[in-house]
């Protein structure tokens, strides 16, 4: 029987006893993914040989007796925006398209410390702006529990090549919902941690307030070995929080007592499927019959996290993305009059219509006269919606909801719809905008078949706390074992 | 109608420190390989990025105590949003609203005669990342324009003057003066052939009419000087050039957008550069990327703690103690700080500060002109020179003698033997430079010469003092180390008796 598809404690499990070899879970991943993810899409970059060389060189390293990383051995998928030696970082966009970095980001640092097998790389919206993949230039990335439908955004890619079996782990970034929506879509678990746990040192950035790296699995074990092993201070990343790495893996299966979990009304408003919402209520009473306790909590200022994102987000992007002119790397137009014209046509061919959209966005939100209005005021929006988190986890150590407010539409559904596509992150946004950390846990079905997340946030540095809840919700539904099979 | 000229000056300095200001890249002025010293966070590389350097944001508050900024407990970084190809991140991290420093005030000597002064407020000092440099095809194809980003995040620190400045002059010496200060800091090597200090300055005139108002005339800014008397003559032909415009258009500040001129150094003339309205809208933003910076005074104490002696205070000590003229010691000031503890050394060894001002500002400034060499690589070190000008306070020898001494230690020197205090005396001894001021030794020698010299003696009586002088000279030749003035007094007396 394939390796593929097997839990990511398990692939652990059998690594640690030398019951399987690096090379042999490698093998049927890379198998999984040339049988499958031409109809998937999950991938831009994969390199068999590559592959194989590395899990061959963590096989010889394990047989030499010499200390072995964490992730021996594990098979870990990457989103195609943080930066990789001599391997291409597209960001999905035309932009990058031949852009192969001089220098390897801290996570894959990190993961090639812990002697984890990179896969390859996976596919996303265009410079992570899309909440179904959408917006990559170079793919469509189809939902793998039915393959009409969006994984979801803009990590799409990561989530999907979890759920198709391809990869028993995979890293993330969510600067408004990235990871959670797409795990929540895919049916997969999805971590955002807290802003700051990870080091966001080499990871393009779109948003840098936001963005954070985070892991994405098939079970709470491998969520919390993959976190475990990006995580940490990084001197690189002024923004990175120098606070020890608590052991995630080793405490996860610990249960939560006296759990006091915190229900929003706003969690719970017109728009909200109602299988989500009888979902998401099952999970929570789940809890319940474990010995939690359950609170209703306000987050008054929900209402505006979805504005105060949309001036926050594209503002920094304006600005993050503003080097890519054509000068240095990256593309420039083969045909232009002048300086500022190669500078508007480089950039005019090589980004999408929803990263334009996004510039023009925030270039308009920081003009002088203007900035007062529009930024300024997010950010102090930004700290009420922050101050509702704060206050509530005064109350309870965690707050549960819904990732997201529907299953994973129909692809095409929402291309002319931006205002639309934006709403599906109505529930994840809150979490980026505060920093705090949030999982997305498989926790039902549809009637046509698709996966429903629950989403769990806790209060800054609280991981562990997730995760443990997390698990303690595994053990007692069988969600996040349903596995998608291919029929052929 | 007369006119007053009101000038404000920006300077960017760039800091001496070994890495630039946001990677570890070193910081080093280096033309001859271009983007040798590059990474990927000043190359902008997406995923990089900045970490602040602490050791440039510590030279920058050093700049601004000498500055008599104030130091807020809290400023943050923030991009200043532009496109051009020197700029890969096509943002500048600088300080917009929150600056490191702001409020000072920089005195300076506006009359080196009468010792007159004059405060320049300081608006601000803050810090912030230079940009690459463009290399632009020199045969004008315009197709070979090329980027170094060498300079690219060399930490900066740009200070904004007040429209304090009366004159091109003061203009001038303003930035001697914070030249020198910023040398004696050492913050920079303020070298301005390599654009380690860079200055604009905005111009405009105070119009006094017939009828007793006062018209402001819009705001020019000069760019691209690159000396100090080209900024001193840039302004100088921008307040003429300003008037006759003023006197044809009557253009006034109001109404009027403030333009950008360049200095054209070849023809001595500002030419119209853009229209400060087309200028992007920078649409500063508080840079994510950084945390804030919250300034703990203890941390501010400890670098005014470490701060060596500021010029001016130094100049008016060392006036104070050795009452020298206003020249003299903006001589000794102006040449930097060792210069001015090479003085020191010699002043306080000796105990005959006039003495060691001659000898300091002119033998050892010419000699060091001579050789190209600066004051720490000068061969006779400040004990040996005081050692030999206290012979001169103690008379023991003329200051002729102690000028061959001075020329026989440099002669030695170049020969490998380094000058050390007892070559003095052996110098002395070896050449008979001894004083003589013995009349009993004096006197025959004397009686002999004017035996020889009768014209000159009867030219004497007859009332030209001057006729003496080649007397002296000959009796001098006779007996080396005797004290001309001795020898003046005694012939003098002979002749007159």
């Amino acid at each position: 029987m394939s390796l593929a598809g097997r839990s990511a404690q398990e692939l652990f499990s059998l690594v640690e006893q030398g019951d399987v070899s690096s090379v042999e879970i490698a093998t049927d991943h890379l198998d999984a993914i040339e049988a499958h993810d031409g109809q998937v899409g999950a991938f831009l970059h994969v390199d068999r040989e590559e592959v194989l060389k590395q899990a061959t060189a963590v096989d010889e390293k394990r047989a030499s007796g010499q200390p072995i990383g964490k992730l021996a051995g594990l098979p870990v998928a990457v989103k195609d925006l943080l930066c990789t030696q001599g391997v291409p970082t597209t960001c999905a966009s035309k932009m990058l398209e031949n852009f192969v970095p001089p220098y390897d980001a801290h996570v894959i640092e990190r993961l090639k410390a812990e002697d984890a097998v990179i896969l390859g790389k996976t596919n996303m919206d265009e410079f992570a702006m899309g909440s179904s993949t959408e917006n990559s230039a170079f793919k469509r990335t189809c939902n793998p529990w039915n393959l009409a439908h969006t994984p979801g955004g803009s990590s799409g890619g990561a989530a999907a090549a979890v759920a198709a079996n391809m990869a028993p782990l995979s890293i993330g970034s969510d600067t408004g919902g990235s990871i959670r929506q797409p795990a929540s879509y895919c049916g997969v678990l999805g971590m955002k941690p807290t802003y700051g746990r990870v080091s966001r040192y080499g990871l393009v950035a779109f948003a840098s307030s936001l963005d954070q790296i985070g892991p994405l699995s098939n079970d709470a074990f491998g969520t919390a070995l993959l976190l475990e092993a990006i995580a940490g201070h990084d001197r690189r990343d002024s923004t990175s929080v120098n606070e020890p790495v608590p052991n995630y893996s080793q405490t996860v299966n610990e249960p939560l007592s006296g759990l006091k979990i915190g229900i929003a009304k706003e969690h719970f408003v017109e728009g909200l499927d109602s299988e989500v919402e009888a979902a998401v209520k099952t999970a929570i009473d789940v809890y319940k019959s474990l010995g939690a306790e359950i609170c209703e909590i306000e987050l008054p200022h929900t209402k505006y996290a979805v504005a105060t994102y949309y001036l926050i987000a594209p503002s920094e992007a304006s600005s993050n993305l503003a080097r890519y002119d054509g000068v240095h790397y990256g593309r420039r137009a083969e045909n232009f009059d002048n300086m500022v014209d190669m500078y508007a046509a480089s950039r005019g061919e090589g980004f999408g219509s929803e990263v334009k959209r996004r510039i023009m966005l925030g270039t308009y939100a920081l003009s002088a006269g203007y900035y007062d209005a529009f930024y300024l005021k997010a950010l102090k929006v930004r700290r009420l919606i922050r101050e509702d988190f704060d206050a509530a986890f005064e109350k309870v150590d965690i707050v549960a909801g819904p990732v997201c407010p529907n299953p994973a539409f129909e692809l095409g559904a929402l291309v002319d719809d931006p205002l639309a596509m934006y709403l599906t992150d109505i529930y994840t946004i809150g979490g980026n905008l505060a920093g705090i950390p949030g999982i997305s846990v498989p926790a039902g079905c549809s009637e046509a078949g698709l996966p429903i997340g629950l989403q769990l946030l806790a209060p800054p540095m609280a991981e562990e706390r997730l995760l443990r809840a997390t698990a303690m919700f595994e053990r007692e539904t069988d969600w996040h074992t349903q596995r998608v099979s291919f029929g052929n | 109608m007369g006119y007053t000229t009101v000038i404000g000056l920006e300077v960017h300095v760039q800091l001496l420190t070994n890495s630039k200001l946001f990677c570890g890249c070193v910081n080093r002025f280096n033309p001859d390989e271009p983007n040798s010293q590059t990474c990927p966070v000043c190359l902008g590389l997406p995923g990089a990025l900045p970490v602040m350097n602490e050791h440039a944001f510590k030279l920058g508050v050093k700049t601004a105590l000498g500055l008599s900024c104030n130091i807020p407990s809290f400023t943050k970084w923030d991009r200043k949003q532009y496109y051009y190809p020197d700029l890969p991140k096509a943002y500048q991290i600088s300080q917009y609203d929150l600056p490191f420093s702001e409020d000072g005030v920089f005195e300076i000597e506006t009359n080196s005669e009468t010792g007159e002064t004059k405060k320049i407020g300081i608006i601000r000092a803050h810090l912030e990342e230079d940009a690459g440099k463009n290399i632009h095809d020199e045969k004008g194809r315009g197709n070979d324009s090329q980027v170094d980003l060498n300079r690219c995040g060399t930490p900066l620190v740009e200070i904004v003057t007040q429209p304090d400045l009366r004159s091109a002059k003061d203009a001038h010496i303003f930035l001697e003066e914070l030249r020198t200060m910023l040398t004696y800091l050492e913050v920079s090597d303020c070298n301005m052939q390599e654009g380690s200090l860079r200055c604009d300055a905005n111009i405009n005139l105070h119009v006094e009419t017939d009828d007793g108002h006062v018209i402001a005339t819009p705001i020019i800014e000069i760019k691209n000087m690159n000396s100090f008397r080209a900024v001193e003559i840039a302004l100088e032909y921008e307040e003429k050039r300003q008037y006759e415009v003023w006197k044809k258009t009557g253009n006034t500040l109001e109404g009027s957008s403030k333009q950008t001129r360049g200095w054209d150094a070849n023809r001595e003339i500002t030419f119209a550069q853009r229209e400060k309205e087309d200028v992007s809208d920078y649409r500063y933003l508080p840079d994510p990327d950084l945390v804030p910076v919250i300034v703990e005074e203890e941390f501010v104490q400890s670098i005014r703690d470490e701060m060596c002696e500021l010029p001016a205070d130094r100049r008016k000590r060392l006036q104070a103690m050795y009452q020298l003229s206003n020249y003299d010691i903006g001589v000794v000031i102006n040449q930097g700080p060792e210069f001015a503890n090479y003085f020191e050394t010699v002043a306080k060894g000796c105990g005959d500060g006039k003495q060691a001002t001659n000898w300091v500002t002119q033998d050892i400034l010419r000699e060091m002109n001579e050789r190209s060499v600066g004051i720490n690589e000068f061969p006779i070190k400040p004990p040996v020179l005081a050692a030999l000008l206290t012979k001169i306070v103690a008379k023991e020898i003329s200051v002729t003698s102690a000028r061959e001494i001075f020329n026989t230690l440099l002669t030695d020197a170049a020969g490998g033997d380094m000058p050390i205090i007892e070559h003095i005396d052996e110098i002395i001894k070896e050449k008979g430079l001894a004083m003589v001021s013995d009349t009993g030794q004096l006197d025959g020698v004397i009686e002999t010469i004017l035996a020889n010299n009768q014209k000159i003696a009867d030219d004497f009586r007859g009332g030209k003092q001057g006729a003496i002088g080649p007397l002296i000279g000959q009796v001098m030749k006779e007996v080396k180390g005797a004290d001309p003035k001795t020898v003046r007094q005694m012939i003098i007396e002979k002749l007159s008796s």
